[in-house]
C-alpha cells in the first residue's frame, strides 16, 4: 500500500482510535505495533522501528518529522541504505505517539546527527541488516561474512543461486531483538542511496494539490472552531454576551475557559463570523513598555538569570592594563515565525479520550500537556503528527492544538481551528529580541589578547514540554502559568563547555577545566549571559540566540579588523585554528574569489556603493559549520541594500543528501536576508501592531534577491551534524560586514531598514 | 443561495451565504487540497485559483462573485502520473520545502505566462511581487518559472 493511502487510513483513527485497523492498513504484523506503544521504552526494540513486511517492503518508524527541511526524504534514504533496499521499497511513519518511538522533539537542528550517526533510526537499519544476514546465514548454511544483500536478497557470494529474500526469511513477523549498539553502519564507500540527491518525496503531491496538510485533515461530523483572543496583550475576560450570537445560522456553542474564548459553528466562514459578532468585554491590564526603550530596559534589568559559558584568564587586567580597547554594542529585535499559513489543528475529544491531529515538532510532550489542559491521562491521549507549513522554531502548531482540544471538549465532537493571521502573530512566542555588548584588548601586533562579550534577552514561555502549557497563548488564556522565571546572579562558575547558544565568540579557546574546546586562539576569555523577563511570550526561531550572538561576534571581529586596517578574511585566520572552520572560511573566500584588504573600499559608481562582507560559525558549537561572503550594493539616497551574490561554504559532516541540504543552504540564507533587511515586531502601549503582512514586512518572491553559489564540503568519515540553522546565523553579520566594506557605515541594530542606513550614511559626513 | 460554478471542469452548485469566500467553499465543501488560507487578507497567495485565465485570491473573493465561474486549482492542472509543465518544472527544480505557498506561487506564475508568454525575467519577478514563500524558496522557484516561461515561448 502506498502512503498516501496510508494517510488516508490513519483518518479512520479519529473515529476508533484503532490501532489494529492502523496495523492492517500498513500489512503489519499483530504484536508489531504493540511494541510501539509503551511511549519510547519501545526504542531500544527494533521491532519498534523497523518492519519487514510480506511483500519484502519496509515500513520505518521515526520520531523525527518533516517541517520542509527534507528529512522525510533523507530519513527513507538512510533505512533504504543501510537495508539494501531501493528507495521506494521502504515506507516511513513519522511522529504518531501511538506507532512511533519517542524521539522528543523535532528541533535544533539535531535531527541529523540523532537519526544519522550510530544512534536511533540508522542503529535500527543497521541491527535489522545485520539480524537479517544471520537469518539467511542459518537459512543457507553459509557463513554471514560469505553472504552479501542486494534490493531485499542475501545471496552467497560464491553462489549466488543461493539466497534468498527478507520476505521469507521474516516477512510480517517481529525480529524480537534490542538494538545492537555494536552493529555497523555500511560504510560511506558503498552508499548507493545515501549521499544521492534523491528528489523529495512529497514534492509531486504538494504540486499538484494532492498532498494532505493538517489543514487538509477532515473527519466525519467535524465542526469549525474560532478563537476570541483578547484585544490587549494583559486584558481579561469581564463578561460576554452569548445572546449576540443566538441565532445565527450554524453556530454550536460559545466556549469559555478563564481567558480563554472560542465559538464552535458547523462551517468555518459561520465560525468567523459568530467570532467576529460575538460581545466580549475585557478588562485591560497593565500598558506595554515603549518600543523604543525595550533595548535600554533589557541592558538595565536588575533581575536576572545568569549563565557564564566561559570564564577563563585574567580579562579584567587584560583591560586595565592600558592595551588598546575596541567596543561596540549589538541590537537585536523580537522577529517571528509567521508561517505561511496560520496555525490549524483537528481534535476529537470523547470522554476520557482525545485523538489530536497537529503539525506540532513535539508530538510527545504535546501528549501531555494538551491531556493536562483537558484533565485527561496523557496515555489516553493520541497525537498525529500531519506536515504544517514550515514552522522555524515554534509557532502556533502546538497552541492551536490546545485550541482545537478545547472546543472539542467542549462540544464533543471533533472540531478544526485554524487561527486567523492576526490572532496568530499577535500572540505568538516571539524570536528573542538581545543586546550585546563586545570588547576585546589588543597586543601592539594587532592581535586580540583578551575578549569579553556579555548579553541580554528576554524570555517567557517557550515550548511548553511536556507540563508547562502555559507557556503558550491557549494555555495561559485558560488558566495554566507560563514556567517561572527563578532568577540567579552571579552566574555559577562553568564546569562544562558548552557553547549551545553559540554565545561563545569563534576566536576564543573555550577554556574551561583544563580543556579547550572553542574554535579559535584568545586565552583570555568571557562571556557571560543575561536572561530577563519578557513582556511578550518568546520561543525558538529558527537559530535562536545564534544568530543573534553571531550577528555580533561576526560584526565585531570585523571592526577590529577595520580599526587595524586588515583584511578580515585574513584577521579572522589568525585567531582560529579549528581547521574544519578555517576550511570553510578558506572555501567560500576562494570561490568568491575574496580579494584581500581592508574594508571600507571606495568603490562607487552612480551613487551605489558595493562591498562584501564575511561572516562563519560552528553552529551550537559542535552541530555544523558555515561561512557566507555576501556582496551588496548600498543606494547612497535611499538607504537600500540589495545583496547580489551569497557564496556559501557548509561542512555538516557525511552529506545525506546534496541537493536537500543546498535546499537548506538557500532557503536558511534567504529568510536570513528577510529577517536582516526587513523584520521586526511592532507594539504600541497595548498590543502587538504587526498582525498581518503589510505589518509585519517578509521577503517577497518579487524580491531582488542574491545569486547563492554553495561550496559543500563533503567529511565522509566524520559525524553528520544539522543543517537547516547555519546559513541563517551568519547573514546578519555578513551583510553588515559588506555594508560597512561598501560604506565605512557600520550597522549594530537589525533590522537594516532604508531609514536606519540613511540615517547611519548621514550621521557619517 | 444556491450558487453554480465550474471548478477543475465539473459543475458543482452549492447553497451557501453569498458573503462565504470561496476559499472556504473550495477547501471545505468541494474538499480541495489546492488552494491554502495564509493570511486572510489577499496579502500572501496561498489561496490563488484561476478563473477564466486570471489569478485570483479566493480568501477575498465571495461566493456572491463567482456564480458561473470556471476555477482551476492545483489539482485540475496535472495529476499525480501527469503533471502539468509548470508543476514538472517545480518538480524537476526540487523548487520547494514546506509546499505550503504552492498553489499561489504556481498558479499566479501560470495564469500570468499564459497571458505574457514574452515576459522577462523583471516582469515575471513584478508579477510574482505579491506571492510569498516564507521558507525563502526564491532562486529556485523562480529558476522553475522560468523553465516553464521558455516552454511557453517554445
Amino acid at each position: 500500500m502506498n502512503r498516501r493511502s496510508f494517510l488516508k487510513g490513519s483518518g479512520a483513527l479519529v473515529v476508533g482510535f484503532s490501532i489494529a485497523q492502523v496495523a492492517e492498513d500498513l500489512g503489519l504484523a499483530p504484536g508489531v505495533l504493540d511494541a510501539q506503544r509503551l511511549d519510547g521504552a519501545s526504542s531500544n526494540q527494533l521491532d519498534g522501528w523497523i518492519s519487514v513486511n510480506a511483500d519484502g517492503s519496509i515500513t520505518a518508524f521515526t520520531g523525527k518529522c518533516e517541517i520542509g527541511q527534507g528529512l522525510y526524504t533523507a530519513q527513507t534514504q538512510l533505512v533504504a541504505e543501510e537495508l539494501c533496499v531501493p528507495f521506494n521499497r521502504v515506507k516511513l511513519v513519522q511522529c504518531d505517539t501511538a506507532l512511533c518511538p519517542d524521539q522528543g522533539t523535532t528541533s535544533g537542528q539535531q535531527s541529523h546527527p540523532t537519526n544519522f550517526n550510530l544512534g536511533s533510526l540508522a542503529l535500527a537499519g543497521a541491527t535489522a541488516r545485520e539480524a537479517l544476514v544471520g537469518l539467511a546465514a542459518t537459512r543457507l548454511g553459509v557463513a554471514a561474512d560469505q553472504l552479501t544483500v542486494k534490493d531485499g536478497v542475501v545471496s552467497a557470494k560464491a553462489d549466488a543461486s543461493k539466497r534468498v529474500t527478507y520476505a521469507e526469511l521474516i516477512g510480517d513477523r517481529k525480529f524480537n531483538l534490542t538494538l545492537n549498539r555494536n552493529a555497523k553502519r555500511k560504510p560511506h564507500s558503498e552508499w548507493t542511496v545515501l549521499g544521492t540527491p534523491v528528489a523529495r518525496v512529497e514534492l509531486p503531491a504538494m504540486v499538484t494539490g494532492r498532498f494532505e496538510f493538517v489543514h487538509n485533515v477532515r473527519v466525519p461530523g467535524m465542526l469549525h472552531g474560532r478563537v476570541v483572543r483578547p484585544p490587549s496583550r494583559n486584558a481579561t475576560l469581564m463578561s460576554l454576551d452569548e445572546d449576540s450570537v443566538r441565532g445565527m445560522p450554524g453556530v454550536v456553542k460559545v466556549v469559555t475557559k478563564k481567558n480563554f474564548v472560542g465559538v464552535v459553528a458547523e462551517k468555518p466562514w459561520q465560525a468567523m463570523q459568530a467570532a467576529a459578532k460575538l460581545k466580549v468585554a475585557w478588562a485591560n491590564g497593565a500598558p506595554l513598555p515603549a518600543q523604543r526603550d525595550i533595548h535600554t530596559r533589557l541592558r538595565d534589568d536588575t533581575r536576572t538569570r545568569d549563565t557564564k559559558p566561559v570564564d577563563a584568564g585574567e580579562v579584567d587586567a587584560a583591560f586595565s592594563g592600558g592595551a588598546a580597547v575596541v567596543k561596540a554594542t549589538y541590537l537585536y529585535p523580537y522577529q517571528m515565525h509567521a508561517s505561511m499559513g496560520t496555525a490549524c489543528a483537528v481534535a476529537d475529544v470523547q470522554g476520557d479520550k482525545a485523538t489530536i491531529y497537529a503539525a506540532s515538532q513535539a508530538v510527545w510532550p504535546l501528549r501531555s500537556s494538551s491531556a493536562q489542559v483537558l484533565g485527561l491521562k496523557p496515555e489516553n491521549v493520541h497525537v498525529i503528527f500531519k506536515q504544517g507549513p514550515g514552522c522555524y522554531g515554534i509557532n502556533g502548531a502546538d497552541t492551536v492544538a490546545y485550541d482545537a482540544a478545547l472546543l472539542s471538549q467542549a462540544v464533543g465532537k471533533p472540531v478544526r481551528v485554524q487561527l486567523a493571521r492576526k490572532d496568530e502573530m499577535a500572540w505568538e512566542n516571539y524570536g528573542l529580541a538581545f543586546v550585546i555588548e563586545e570588547r576585546a584588548a589588543l597586543d601592539r601586533n594587532g592581535t586580540i589578547v583578551a575578549w569579553h562579550s556579555e548579553g541580554w534577552s528576554p524570555t517567557l514561555g517557550g515550548r511548553p514540554g511536556p507540563n508547562n502549557p502555559g507557556n503558550q497563548v491557549t494555555g495561559l488564556l485558560a488558566g495554566f502559568e507560563p514556567q517561572p522565571f527563578q532568577p540567579r546572579t552571579p552566574a555559577p562558575a562553568p564546569n562544562a563547555f558548552s557553547n549551545n547558544d553559540n554565545a561563545v565568540p569563534n576566536y576564543v579557546t573555550g577554556l574551561v577545566n583544563g580543556k579547550t574546546e572553542g574554535t579559535g586562539t584568545i586565552a583570555t576569555q568571557r562571556v557571560v549571559s543575561h536572561s530577563v523577563r519578557s513582556v511578550f511570550l518568546t520561543g525558538p526561531l529558527r537559530a535562536p540566540a545564534r544568530i543573534q550572538n553571531t550577528f555580533a561576534h561576526e560584526s565585531f571581529i570585523d571592526e577590529v579588523a577595520a580599526s587595524l586596517k586588515v583584511d578580515p578574511v585574513e584577521y579572522r585566520l589568525r585567531h582560529l585554528s579549528d581547521p574544519r572552520l578555517i576550511a570553510v572560511v578558506n572555501a567560500a573566500a576562494k570561490a568568491a574569489n575574496w580579494s584581500g584588504r581592508p574594508s571600507p573600499t571606495s568603490s562607487r559608481r552612480n551613487g551605489i556603493a558595493s562591498g562584501r562582507g564575511m561572516a562563519c560559525v560552528l553552529y551550537e558549537g559542535d552541530n555544523g559549520y558555515c561561512s557566507v561572503v555576501a556582496e551588496v550594493d548600498v543606494r547612497l539616497d535611499t538607504g537600500v541594500i540589495t545583496p547580489k551574490r551569497f557564496v556559501i561554504a557548509a561542512d555538516v559532516g557525511p552529506i545525506s543528501n546534496p541537493d536537500g541540504l543546498k535546499n537548506q543552504l538557500e532557503g536558511g540564507s534567504l529568510q536570513g536576508l528577510s529577517r536582516t533587511l526587513l523584520e521586526e515586531v511592532n507594539w504600541d502601549e497595548e498590543k502587538v501592531t504587526s498582525i498581518d503582512w503589510r505589518t509585519y514586512k517578509p521577503l517577497y518572491l518579487g524580491a531582488d534577491v542574491p545569486k547563492i553559489e554553495i561550496v559543500l564540503i563533503n567529511q565522509a568519515e566524520g559525524e553528520a551534524m544539522g543543517a537547516g540553522e547555519t546559513a541563517i546565523t551568519v547573514v546578519p553579520a555578513a551583510i553588515a560586514n559588506a555594508v560597512f566594506d561598501a560604506t565605512g557605515v557600520r550597522l549594530r541594530q537589525v533590522p537594516f531598514t532604508p531609514e536606519r542606513v540613511k540615517a547611519a550614511l548621514a550621521s557619517r559626513t | 443561495m444556491s450558487i453554480t460554478l465550474k471548478v477543475n471542469g465539473q459543475s458543482h452548485t452549492v447553497d451557501v451565504d453569498p458573503t462565504t469566500p470561496l476559499l472556504y467553499v473550495l477547501s471545505d465543501d468541494l474538499q480541495l487540497n489546492g488552494p491554502k488560507f495564509g493570511c486572510g487578507l489577499g496579502q500572501c497567495g496561498a489561496c490563488t485559483v484561476i478563473n477564466k485565465g486570471q489569478a485570483i485570491r479566493s480568501c477575498v473573493t465571495p461566493m456572491s462573485m463567482v456564480s458561473g465561474a470556471e476555477i482551476t486549482t492545483l489539482e485540475g492542472l496535472g495529476t499525480l502520473e501527469k503533471p502539468h509543465p509548470i508543476q514538472q518544472a517545480f518538480i524537476q527544480e526540487q523548487a520547494a520545502q514546506c509546499g505550503f505557498c504552492l498553489s499561489g506561487v504556481i498558479l499566479t506564475a501560470k495564469a500570468y505566462l499564459d497571458r505574457n508568454p514574452k515576459a522577462s525575467e523583471a516582469d515575471i519577478r513584478q508579477a510574482m511581487s505579491g506571492v510569498l514563500c516564507r521558507c525563502a524558496g526564491n532562486n529556485r522557484m523562480m529558476k522553475a518559472i522560468t523553465r516553464y516561461a521558455q516552454e511557453v515561448k517554445a
